[in-house]
């Protein structure tokens, strides 16, 4: 099988090419076992990776127009000559390996813990089940990137608008009956660009690999917005 | 030589379960306190962690620490320590509402109280019924973990330095280890971190074996980083196979699975675990659940065309279930095995899951050595915690549910005793040039230009040997034999080469660097591995078939220099309770 990967080391290149492997196939063959056939070719090819099992979340690429975790995307399911590229919209630092910083900056931003301002129990701060599985589908996140690398709102502004991966989280505290900061959490997202730069075109949604739904997040949080204003 | 250098008050290597929580301790109690971990925080391996934390909270039925307690040192086979097992089992119940209270996602009971489910080798009132004491997160339950303590350690405003691989510890003119040299993953430049005391939180080195559950990242990098320093590695023969990965793979299918009901059948659709665990069944401690599935393949009961697996029933728990306890394993299994679980048995076989061993530390964290006449001493400033440490909690065989405890309570306690350590010790030493040669010389060495070995042709050839010659079952001619080719690929790894020189986010430099530290920790578990002339736990030998409590009831400690081995002593006597004497081990 043809695989073709975007090239590019600062120390030596001056501008980025694409260039082909011919890597040998086998049942099951996810992409990153095809990475690591290109790897085994040619060391100098770098690509993140690590858990090869969907959930450490390093390594998101752009495989064929569309951001994948490249451990859990059957090599089955892509189309030859493989065209692998970094998620788009970011800093390429060599190879597929892409700098993520404005991404965990955005993460930062919306303050991701839980804030609990009455006094601690001595046993566990109770939850029906009921409200647990409001966190369903939110707290799987594993920040790769995928969804916020597609979003083309997040393309143009990706130092002032937190993009899907960081307004997932900031939905993530605001449903969870535990957390107390819900004042602080809506304020802190007025605004133009923080939260409203969002225009649903459901990238996010489409590309997400553990089937997470960004968009609605985001609804969610307009949603709590109005009801506060009102 | 002149490095840049930074300077603070705690060095954590590591951005695990065990290095966030201790990073926690230290940012909370206004340390300037730094975290070095070659991947970001959250794509640390502590993320796979699947079935749940260990602690006796009685949420589904009547539970006791010291009952947990009991279960822990049987599963140890009688080789942990019980002083730090007491205090591990005291310790998780206080550790869990700590971690619910940072925000951890729990399942959840109608009472609104945290869910536990059943897992292996856990009984009520001292070997009875089966309990339930894992605290779940539906079957994600270390990626809840890991992700929240991340996410506190930002409200800490903790310092990360994120991809920066640690190459050594560095030590002053005394000979006092005071920081690490470490290199800067984006550009290839080595920084010098200096501080007051550092902990050693790496995790595990399963890549040493070719079939693992381990990530690409668990490669022992500060436990060879310990040898190299001259501390010597506890009990590394103590290698954990989990009988369940996928078939072939190795990705871990939880012990949950079973904890929820399901159980493991063989070609004839035998449920073969009834014939090896009477009582216990597919419950029993994962070595014996390992041992079983290894001989029912032997014993030609394996399913498949090559009989070289076994499978694992869940169709019959139903949908709602496996939905809502186990929608990960459902996923891994859709995708790595190809057949819904809902359905039909997943293909498995055991796979290399987790060192028992490691740099020995006492109940604190504290890096413990022999001092000669059966004394221990403390290495000034220097702890470990979490799988690359060995406080002994868990022997011979760890239990399901207690690794995620471990990394949690003996993190938390290193971050708290470093804390009075730094007020005891205010003052930053400074590496002695010398120290600092030494570290440089190991990154420099991989500059070597010309022919030689390719670093992937000797890493896969290494961990195809650590499989044949140190795996479930093992013999002293086949152990000899791996020590000898391992020896061979000793000799031969100063003659590899790269060919790559570059420097920015050089990963086949990451992996050459990785390969000498696996190339150390696989050498102390087949050297260990071969002295012990008998079955413990983990360790099971068919020409020593049985436990020998007269001459081996006691720790291995390997030393790099000269492949040296000694011993020291189990410590029998736990902190307010009576001691459980050795007994049969039967489940």
């Amino acid at each position: 099988m043809r695989i073709s990967v975007y090239r590019f080391n600062p120390d030596t290149d001056t501008k980025p090419r694409m260039q082909d492997y011919e890597v040998k196939t086998f049942q099951g063959m996810m992409l990153r076992d095809a990475l690591l056939e290109v790897k085994k070719q040619d060391e100098s090819f770098s690509f993140r990776h690590s858990c090869g099992e969907g959930v450490c979340g390093s390594d998101g690429v752009n495989a064929n127009g569309t951001n994948v975790l490249a451990c859990i995307t059957p090599i089955s399911e892509l189309k030859t000559p493989i065209q692998v590229r970094p998620l788009p919209g970011r800093p390429v630092i060599r190879d597929l390996v892409v700098d993520m910083t404005q991404f965990y900056e955005q993460y930062r931003a919306v303050k991701p813990y839980l804030v609990r301002k009455d006094p601690l129990p001595e046993q566990e701060i109770p939850q029906s089940p009921a409200d647990r599985d409001k966190l369903d589908g939110l707290y799987e996140c594993i920040l790769c990137g995928c969804c916020s690398t597609a979003c083309p709102s997040f393309w143009w502004n990706p130092d002032k608008f937190h993009g899907p991966a960081a307004l997932l989280q900031s939905w993530r505290f605001l449903a969870d009956s535990r957390d107390q900061a819900t004042e602080e959490r809506l304020d802190a997202l007025e605004g133009p660009y923080k939260l409203f730069r969002c225009h649903s075109i459901m990238n996010c949604v489409e590309v997400c690999p553990k089937g997470l739904n960004p968009t609605r997040a985001i609804g969610h949080i307009k949603e709590l917005m109005l009801d506060k204003g009102l | 030589m002149s490095l840049p250098t930074r300077h603070f008050d705690a060095l954590i290597i590591g951005a695990g379960g065990a290095g966030l929580n201790a990073a926690l301790q230290l940012a909370s109690a206004e340390l300037r306190v730094a975290v070095v971990s070659k991947v970001f925080p959250t794509r640390s391996h502590t993320v796979a962690a699947q079935g749940g934390v260990n602690a006796a909270l009685a949420n589904m039925m009547p539970d006791s620490w010291h009952w947990h307690m009991f279960d822990t040192v049987k599963g140890s086979d009688y080789l942990g320590d019980q002083d730090a097992i007491e205090f591990m089992c005291r310790e998780a119940i206080p550790t869990v509402y700590e971690l619910e209270h940072a925000g951890v996602p729990f399942s959840r009971l109608d009472n609104g109280k945290i869910y536990q489910r059943p897992f292996g080798g856990q009984s009520q009132n001292f070997g009875g019924d089966q309990a339930a004491r894992t605290c779940a997160a539906a079957d994600r339950t270390g990626h809840a973990i890991l992700h929240t303590l991340y996410q506190q350690n930002i409200r800490a405003r903790t310092h990360f330095f994120d991809e920066f691989f640690a190459i050594d510890l560095v030590r002053d003119a005394e000979g006092v280890i005071c920081g690490a040299l470490v290199l800067e993953i984006e550009t290839g430049e080595p920084l010098l971190i200096e501080s007051k005391a550092t902990l050693l939180a790496t995790g595990g080195c399963g890549q040493v074996f070719r079939t693992t559950s381990n990530a690409h990242i668990n490669t022992g990098d500060g436990t060879a980083m310990a040898l190299r320093a001259g501390i010597p590695l506890m009990d590394m023969e103590f290698f954990q196979f989990h009988p369940t990965g996928i078939a072939g793979k190795g990705m871990l299918i939880t012990e949950g699975t079973r904890g929820e009901g399901g159980y493991l059948i063989n070609k004839d659709g035998e449920r073969f675990m009834e014939r090896y665990a009477p009582r216990a069944k597919d419950l029993a401690s994962r070595d014996v659940v390992s041992r079983a599935i290894v001989t029912e393949v032997k014993e030609g009961r394996g399913c498949g065309e090559h009989g070289d697996y076994v499978m694992l029933k869940l169709d019959h728990l139903g949908e709602a279930v496996i939905s809502k306890r186990l929608p990960g394993i459902r996923e891994s299994s859709k995708i790595f095995a190809g057949c819904d679980p809902v359905i039909e048995p997943i293909p498995v076989f055991p796979t290399a899951h987790y060192a028992m061993g490691g740099i020995p530390t006492d109940r604190f964290g504290r890096v413990a050595m022999p001092a000669g006449h059966g004394s221990e001493e403390v290495v000034a400033g220097l702890y470990a915690a979490g799988e690359c440490a060995c406080a002994s909690v868990h022997g011979a065989n760890r239990l399901g549910g207690n690794s995620l405890l471990d990394i949690l309570v003996f993190g938390r306690l290193a971050g708290k005793d470093i804390i009075d350590f730094v007020r005891e010790n205010p003052y930053q030493r400074t590496a002695d040039s010398a120290s600092l040669d030494w570290a440089m010389a190991r990154l420099s060495r991989w500059d070597q230009k010309g022919q030689g070995i390719p670093v992937q042709e000797l890493r896969a050839e290494f961990r195809k040997c650590m499989e044949d010659h140190a795996g479930v079952f093992r013999t002293e001619a086949i152990m000899s034999e791996g020590v000898e080719k391992l020896r061979e690929i000793r000799a031969r790894l100063p003659e590899a080469r790269l060919t790559d020189h570059s420097k920015v986010f050089n990963t086949a430099r990451i992996e050459a660097l990785e390969l000498e530290n696996m190339v150390d920790v696989g050498f102390s578990i087949a050297v260990s591995a071969l002295h012990r002339q008998e079955s413990r736990g983990a360790h099971s030998r068919p020409d020593h078939p049985e436990r020998d409590d007269q001459s081996w009831l006691k720790h291995s400690l390997y030393y790099q220099d000269g492949d040296r081995m000694d011993y020291k002593p189990v410590r029998t006597k736990p902190l307010t309770v009576e001691s459980f004497p050795p007994k049969e081990r039967v489940y």
